[in-house]
């Protein structure tokens, strides 16, 4: 209970920080306070994910306080906010990825379908393979593209013939639509491809283990804007078989890429919609002042 | 007076001059405004003209001491009497000898010819006025060169640029010390190894398999006449060697991968240092381990499996000599896996690879070449210790494949070689020289083969 009261005086004080900051910038602000609950529509029939009370803490900080979201099958769905307020966080506490780093701890229910993601039956090494996740810089490994790709499915042990495992790298290169530019060089290593064939490889490694979520966490945020344009073009094909949850600094591409768009600020999930409503008429202020550009 | 005395003169003088060219330029920077007028800071105007003072005078010191030994020596030996002066180099040394031990007093005057007695005479009024010459001239470069430098000294002069360029040639002078020194005994090394190959063909040194360097001392002993087939110097030194990275290279490498992945900060900033001190170790603490610890040890295992190890054993030098290099491994390990980006684990930890699939195959391949060059280091510092190996394998030059018995290596043979009071011209001692060239140009290819690929590795994540 003490430890509960103190965190809750610390968001406070956290929460009055930026207002107070910069109030020349934006004088409404400074009173905006935090919705009780998330406003829009974070809830949805029958989701692909989904996550209640979600509470994450880097030793005593805490990252991300009481988030309830549901995500759906098939869908894209962006999410937005300033720098530091806790979307990486979020997502890598979708597939786990926060077990590596030792002072992050996660409460909250977090559900793949039917199943527990942080209960201790979970097998983290197959809830890797159902969630994958690609990263904000393209890191493909010192290895060759054919073995960039066929990473995954070697771990898994997917493919029992070597025909099967050509086939799956082949399908996951022609899916990221990178395989016309490396055929004839998949025993080159993948560290000699462009940023942008970096990331794409990177995607097709991710999608070779036939993922039912593919987190993208900035995926674009290193490369210009016709590698960018083929990495949308990509997530719009994917979203027919993958579900997708993309973090993004650029609305212009939350807007472009994704059916809903999710806004954090400092740690909580202020507003959930539908991206045309989060891009046309907000609802709530602080999304507001953060799509006009007041602040982030 | 004293050459330190002289030195210290300089050094005062340097000071003074840099003082006064401090002065004069700031003087010279009042009219004008302030210093920031002047082209350089007053600092580089002090320095140059302090260097104006140093160079000359250090100048000058050197040549005189190169020079006036030969010079005086000229002065005496042409003061003798035409009777008296000798005929050949040789005896001309041994008669300054002479000259030189009257003029000292070790030799009494009475001794000695009269002639040279005078000749001791005018060796020491010579090295006197020599030694007042030498400070007059060393003081007045000093100061003519201080004098000249502060006249000089205006708001337009690029002191700075000067400065930069006379500081450029003295660090590169000391470069030069370090590496002309390195050429001369590479060099000398080289001479005596060709006299050895004059006396000893390179055909049998190289591929001979016998080695015993023993020759006779006197015409009339019976002594074996020596053989230099160094085959199983190199063969026992490559068994210790591989018997000592066989050890190194997995224990190094995996306490680095643990250090590096799995330790946590409090026990890594304990143990890494830990593991360091094991280079720190003298290598003769290491020794005796060897020769009264392990080999011991080795011997009573042995026997108690019925096989026969000589109480001097390759196994015995090569583990004490295994845990010696473990921090050159294990150290240089550490820094390329912990250099592996944070962003290539979670790749494939986020593909579903277990925290040991991933250090298997993606931060220990993106890490193998620096390994590599960390292991070669490790080798070629196998291969160049001595002192274990003379405490704890023995003399006898082997040649043979089995880690029980007594082998010798190259290192060691260098050590008898050299040890024993011989002519400095005996094929044996030469033979000393010949093994430590091929020792150096092994170990050299070695390192340049480390470093290349270490190298290599740096850019690749750069
Ligand atoms: N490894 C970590 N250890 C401690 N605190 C962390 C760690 N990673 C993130 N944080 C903290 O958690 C909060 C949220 O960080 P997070 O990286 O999730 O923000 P973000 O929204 O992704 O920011 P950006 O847009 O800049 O990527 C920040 O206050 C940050 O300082
Ligand atoms: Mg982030």
């Amino acid at each position: 209970m003490d430890t509960a009261q103190s965190l809750d005086n610390r968001d406070a004080e956290a929460g009055r920080t930026p207002a107070t900051q910069d109030k020349d910038h934006r004088p409404a602000m400074q009173d905006t306070p935090y919705p009780e609950h998330t406003v829009g529509h974070p809830f949805l029939d029958d989701p692909k994910m989904r996550l209640r009370d979600v509470n994450v803490f880097y030793a005593d900080n805490q990252a991300i306080h009481n988030v309830s979201l549901d995500i759906g099958k098939n869908e894209v769905i962006a999410l937005i906010g300033p720098s530091g307020c806790g979307k990486s966080t979020f997502l890598r506490s979708l597939n786990r990825m926060n077990d590596t780093i030792d002072i992050c701890r996660v409460n909250g229910e977090l559900f793949l379908e039917r199943q527990d993601l942080y209960d201790s039956k979970m097998d983290v090494v197959e809830l890797r393979a159902r969630v994958g996740m690609v990263f904000q810089k393209p890191n493909p490994f010192p290895k060759s593209i054919y073995d960039n790709v066929a990473y995954g499915p070697r771990l898994h042990g997917l493919a029992d013939k070597k025909y099967d495992l050509d086939e799956m790298v082949e399908t996951s290169l022609r899916k990221a639509g990178l395989w016309d530019e490396v055929k004839d060089r998949l025993h080159a290593p993948g560290t000699g491809l462009s940023g942008g064939q970096q990331q794409r490889l990177c995607i097709a490694r991710t999608i070779a283990v036939s993922p039912e979520v593919v987190l993208m966490d900035e995926p674009c945020s290193a490369l210009d804007p016709i590698a960018t344009a083929k990495i949308e073009e990509l997530i719009a094909e994917l979203t027919e078989s993958y579900t997708i949850a993309i973090v993004t600094h650029s609305m212009q591409q939350a807007a472009r890429v994704s059916h809903r768009t999710a806004y954090f600020h400092l740690g909580r999930l202020i507003e959930v919609n539908d991206t045309d409503t989060v891009f046309t008429k907000p609802e709530h202020a602080l999304t507001e002042a953060y799509i006009t550009g007041r602040f982030g | 007076m004293q050459t330190g005395n002289l030195l210290l003169l300089v050094l005062i003088l340097v000071a003074l001059a840099y003082y006064l060219g401090l002065r004069r330029s700031v003087a010279l920077a009042r009219p004008l405004g302030g210093i920031r007028h002047l082209q350089s800071l007053p600092f580089y105007y002090a320095m140059r003209v302090a260097l104006w003072c140093a160079i000359p005078a250090l100048v000058v010191l050197g040549l005189w001491m190169v020079l006036d030994d030969t010079l005086i020596r000229q002065l005496v030996i042409g003061g003798l009497p035409e009777g008296l002066r000798p005929p050949s180099p040789g005896a001309r040394g041994l008669l300054i000898t002479q000259i030189q031990n009257v003029a000292s007093g070790a030799l009494p005057r009475g001794s000695v010819a009269p002639e040279l007695a005078a000749a001791a005479d005018r060796l020491v009024g010579l090295r006197g006025i020599n030694r007042l010459a030498l400070a007059v001239a060393v003081l007045a470069a000093a100061m003519f060169g201080a004098a000249w430098g502060w006249a000089r000294i205006s708001p337009r002069l690029r002191a700075r640029e000067q400065v930069e360029r006379i500081l450029r040639g003295l660090f590169m002078l000391c470069a030069l010390v370090a590496i002309l020194t390195t050429v001369g005994i590479v060099l000398s090394v080289l001479f005596e190894s060709i006299r050895f190959f004059h006396k000893v063909s390179p055909m049998e040194f190289l591929f001979g398999v016998h080695w015993s360097p023993q020759t006779a001392l006197r015409a009339d002993q019976v002594a074996s006449s020596g053989a230099f087939g160094a085959v199983p110097l190199f063969l026992g030194t490559m068994m210790i060697s591989a018997i000592a990275l066989l050890v190194a290279v997995p224990v190094g490498l995996m306490s680095a991968i643990y250090l590096a992945e799995y330790a946590r900060p409090w026990v890594r900033s304990f143990a890494k240092p830990a593991l360091e001190i094991l280079a720190g170790v003298p290598t003769v603490v290491y020794g005796f381990f060897a020769a009264l610890t392990v080999a011991p040890f080795i011997r009573g295992l042995g026997e108690s499996l019925g096989l026969d190890v000589a109480s001097e054993s390759a196994l015995a030098a090569g583990l004490v000599m295994g845990v010696m290099i473990i921090p050159f491994v294990s150290s240089l390990a550490d820094d390329v896996i912990t250099a592996v980006p944070q962003v290539m684990r979670d790749g494939s930890l986020g593909l579903g690879a277990t925290k040991s699939e991933t250090i298997r195959k993606v931060v220990i391949p993106a890490a193998l070449p620096g390994i590599m060059g960390g292991v070669l280091l490790a080798a070629s510092r196998a291969i160049g210790e001595t002192m274990i190996v003379v405490m704890a394998a023995g003399l006898a030059a082997n040649l043979t494949a089995n880690p029980l018995d007594a082998v010798t290596t190259v290192t060691v043979q260098i050590v008898t070689l050299l040890t024993g009071d011989q002519e400095f011209d005996s094929a044996k001692t030469l033979a000393a020289f010949a093994l430590g060239l091929m020792l150096f140009i092994t170990t050299l290819a070695l390192n340049v083969l480390a470093l290349h690929i270490v190298r290599k590795y740096r850019e690749q994540y750069e």
